[in-house]
C-alpha cells in the first residue's frame, strides 16, 4: 500500500540546514496497523506529514497504492488527499461552527457528493463511532474523546485507502485514549490500513507493528502481539 | 456561481458567523449610505442656490451710476454721474431688439409718508409699468401700475405685502385706501409679494409722478431691463454680456466716462451672475464628489481590512478543509463568493435605506441654499458595484495567500 525508498528531508533554518529524515526505507501492506514511535525531534511527525502529502520530500520515492507521489502542486495534492487519505489530529481540528454531522460530511462535499447523500453517510459513520445522538451538537459541546471520535468518523467518511493519525490520543486521558484506540482497532479489523504516530508505549502496543525512529533513521521495525484496548474500557 | 452546493455551504457559514457578517455588511452599507447622502446634499445645494437666484427675473440687467474716479477727456475725477430720461429713451431705441421689459427707477427722497395720523418709514420708488416683470413681483391684490397711470401722472401707489400687513392689517383690504406722500394723497391700487421681505417694504408710484410732483426733473436713479431669452442658457448669457457692453458703451460716451472706470457706472447682469453661481454649484458638486470618492475609498479599505481579518481568522479552517481535500481555488472561490454576496446585499441595503431617507426627508428640508436633496439612481447603483468589485479584489489577495499557505502551517494556526 505504502512504499518508501531512501527518503530524505531537511529544513532550512536560517543559514543552517536541519536534516530531519536521513534515508528512510519503509513499506506498509494493506490492513496493517502501524505505530511510528520516537521521542520528539526524531522525525516521526515529518514522516507522517510527507505520507499525508502535507509536506514534500527532498529525495527518495514514495508510492501510494501504486501511484508515485511526486512533483505535487497544491491542487493535485488536494485531489490525492481527498481520494486516498484520512487524517486524525492530536488537536482534533474540527471546524467549530459546524455540527458533528456537518464536520463528518465535509470531505464528502469536496468529493462532490450530493447534500442528502452526504448527510446519510455522515450519520452512518457517526453511528459507527457511537455518536449518532450527538449529530447536531457543535464541537465545543462535546468532550475530548467525543471530538476525537467525530474526527475519526470524518476521516473514515471519505473511505480513504490509508488512515493517518498524528498522536490521536495525545490530548486525552488514558481511559478516553483506550476508548479511541478500541475504535481504531475496530476500524482496522474491518480491513483498513492505519498509521499512527505516538510516543506512548502502551498505545503503540495496541498496534500490530511498531516502527521506532531516532534522529531521522529507523532503528527498529518489529511486529508485535496486539493488546486489545477493549479489555481496558 | 450557480453551484447550489456552494450556496448552501456559504449560507451555512453566514448563518453561523452572524457577527462577522454583520460587521462586514455594516461597513459597506454605511459607506454607501454616507456617499448617497453626500451626493444628495450636493444636488440639494445646487437646487437651493438656483432657487435663491430666481428671485429677480433671470435675465435682468441693472444700471447703477456712481462717482468717477478717473480723469477723462479733460474732466476731473470725483464727478457724480446722473442718469436722465434722455439716457433711458435713447438706450431703449438703441437696444430695442434685445429688450423685453424696461423701466427707469427713481428713489423719492426727503418726503414724509403718512397713513392718517400714522407716519410711515417706507421707501418710495418711481417706476414704470414694466418694473413688475423686472423685479419678479407677484401681485396678490389689485393691480400694478399701468401705462395710463404713467401718462396721466396718476396719484396711485402699489405697496408690498409687509406694508399691507403692518399698516393696513385692520382693514379687509388696503386697496382703495389713501396714503399721503408729502401731504399729497395717493390711492393704493395694488399689493405685491416678493421672495424677500425687505423688498416688500416698498411703495411704487408712477415714474412720471415721481419726477413731476416731487421735483425729480428728468433725473433717473437706475435703469433696469429684462432681455428676451435666447435659445439656450449659453446663448442667453452671451446675449446678456453683449447687451451689457453696448449699454455701458453708450452711457460711458454720453457721460464722458473713461471706459475702465467701473465705479462711475456699474452695469449688473443677472445672467452673468447666474453663470458664476452655476459654476460655483458645479464646484460644490465636484467637492461632494471628491468627498464621496474618499468615503468610498475608506469603505474599500474597511472592507479589505475586514476581509484580511476574516481570512486570518479562518486560516486554520482553511488548513482543515485543505487536509480534507479542498483545492486552493475552491477555498478562494468560497471566500470571495461569501464576500461578494455580503457586500452586494449590504450595499443594496445601504442604498435603499439612504435613498428612502432622501426621498422621505428631502422635500421637507427648509434651509437656505438647500432644496430637495436627491441623488441620481444610476450614480448610486454604480457606486454599489464599485464597492462590490473593490471588496472582491480586496478579498482576493488575502484569500489567495491563505489558500497557498502550506496545509501543515495553516493547521498549526490558532
Amino acid at each position: 500500500m505504502i512504499e518508501i525508498k531512501d527518503l530524505h528531508k531537511s529544513y532550512k533554518m536560517g543559514s543552517n540546514s536541519l536534516h530531519v529524515l536521513k534515508g528512510i526505507n519503509f513499506s506498509v501492506e494493506e490492513g496493517e496497523l502501524v505505530a511510528i514511535m520516537g521521542s520528539s525531534g526524531s522525525g516521526k511527525s515529518t514522516l507522517l506529514n510527507i505520507l499525508g502529502m502535507l509536506d514534500e520530500l527532498d529525495e527518495g520515492s514514495y508510492d501510494l497504492d501504486g501511484v508515485p507521489i511526486k512533483n505535487l502542486n497544491e491542487t493535485k495534492a488536494a485531489n490525492y488527499r481527498n481520494k486516498f487519505l484520512g487524517f486524525v489530529f492530536q488537536s482534533f481540528n474540527l471546524i467549530n461552527y459546524k455540527s458533528a454531522m456537518e464536520n463528518v460530511a465535509l470531505p464528502l462535499y469536496y468529493q462532490k457528493v450530493g447534500r442528502k447523500e452526504r448527510q446519510e453517510k455522515a450519520l452512518k459513520y457517526l453511528e459507527q463511532v457511537g455518536l449518532k445522538e450527538w449529530a447536531t451538537h457543535l464541537p465545543n459541546e462535546l468532550s475530548g474523546g467525543q471530538k476525537q471520535r467525530v474526527a475519526i468518523a470524518r476521516a473514515m467518511a471519505a473511505e480513504p485507502k490509508v488512515l493517518l493519525a498524528d498522536e490521536p490520543t495525545g490530548a486525552l486521558d488514558s481511559k478516553t485514549s483506550y476508548e479511541v484506540m478500541d475504535l481504531i482497532q475496530k476500524i482496522n479489523d474491518q480491513g483498513n490500513t492505519i498509521l499512527l504516530v505516538t510516543h506512548e508505549p502502551d498505545i503503540a502496543d495496541m498496534c500490530k507493528r511498531i516502527v521506532h525512529l531516532k534522529d531521522g533513521v529507523i532503528i527498529e521495525d518489529k511486529k508485535v502481539d496486539q493488546v486489545r484496548a477493549a479489555q481496558y474500557v | 456561481m450557480f453551484d447550489i452546493e456552494r450556496w448552501q455551504e456559504i449560507f451555512d457559514t453566514i448563518r453561523k458567523n452572524k457577527l462577522r457578517t454583520f460587521l462586514t455588511g455594516l461597513s459597506v452599507a454605511s459607506g454607501i449610505f454616507i456617499l448617497v447622502i453626500l451626493l444628495g446634499f450636493g444636488q440639494g445645494m445646487q437646487n437651493g442656490i438656483a432657487a435663491e437666484f430666481e428671485q429677480d427675473a433671470a435675465t435682468s440687467v441693472w444700471v447703477w451710476p456712481g462717482v468717477t474716479t478717473m480723469e477723462h477727456k479733460g474732466l476731473n475725477p470725483g464727478r457724480r454721474i446722473r442718469l436722465t430720461n434722455e439716457n433711458y429713451e435713447f438706450a431703449s431705441k438703441l437696444l430695442e431688439d434685445d429688450i423685453e421689459n424696461q423701466s427707469p427707477r427713481i428713489f423719492v427722497r426727503g418726503v414724509s409718508v403718512n397713513y392718517g395720523k400714522e407716519g410711515l418709514s417706507y421707501g418710495v420708488q418711481g417706476v414704470s409699468s414694466q418694473f413688475q416683470q423686472i423685479e419678479n413681483a407677484k401681485i396678490t391684490k389689485g393691480r400694478f401700475l399701468n401705462y395710463q397711470d404713467e401718462i396721466g401722472i396718476g396719484k396711485v401707489a402699489v405697496i408690498g405685502n409687509k406694508i399691507a400687513k403692518d399698516v393696513f392689517g385692520d382693514l379687509e383690504t388696503p386697496i382703495g385706501a389713501f396714503i399721503e406722500i408729502s401731504g399729497i394723497p395717493f390711492k393704493i391700487i395694488g399689493q405685491f409679494k416678493e421672495k424677500e421681505e425687505r423688498e416688500e417694504e416698498r411703495i411704487y408710484i408712477p415714474i412720471t409722478t415721481a419726477q413731476r410732483v416731487f421735483n425729480g426733473g428728468n433725473r433717473v436713479n437706475n435703469l433696469s431691463y429684462t432681455l428676451a431669452p435666447a435659445k439656450d442658457f449659453e446663448e442667453t448669457v452671451a446675449q446678456a454680456i453683449q447687451f451689457k457692453e453696448n449699454l455701458k458703451g453708450y452711457l460711458q460716451s454720453a457721460h464722458t466716462i473713461a471706459p475702465d472706470d467701473d465705479s462711475a457706472l456699474e452695469v449688473w447682469s443677472a445672467m452673468e451672475e447666474a453663470k458664476r453661481y452655476f459654476n460655483l454649484t458645479s464646484s460644490i458638486k465636484l467637492f461632494f464628489w471628491i468627498v464621496g470618492v474618499f468615503t468610498i475609498i475608506a469603505g474599500v479599505v474597511g472592507v479589505s481590512n475586514i476581509m484580511l481579518i476574516v481570512v486570518k481568522e479562518r486560516t486554520k479552517e482553511i488548513g482543515i478543509r485543505k487536509a480534507l481535500g479542498a483545492k486552493p481555488w475552491s477555498i478562494v472561490g468560497m471566500i470571495l463568493h461569501e464576500a461578494i454576496f455580503v457586500t452586494a446585499l449590504s450595499g443594496f441595503a445601504g442604498l435603499i435605506f439612504s435613498m428612502g431617507l432622501l426621498e422621505i426627508v428631502g422635500p421637507h428640508i427648509e434651509v437656505d441654499y438647500i432644496l430637495n436633496p436627491s441623488v441620481n439612481f444610476t450614480v448610486a447603483i454604480s457606486t454599489v458595484f464599485v464597492l462590490i468589485f473593490a471588496g472582491a479584489v480586496a478579498g482576493f489577495f488575502p484569500a489567495w495567500r491563505a489558500a497557498s499557505i502550506h496545509t501543515i502551517d495553516a493547521l498549526r494556526e490558532e
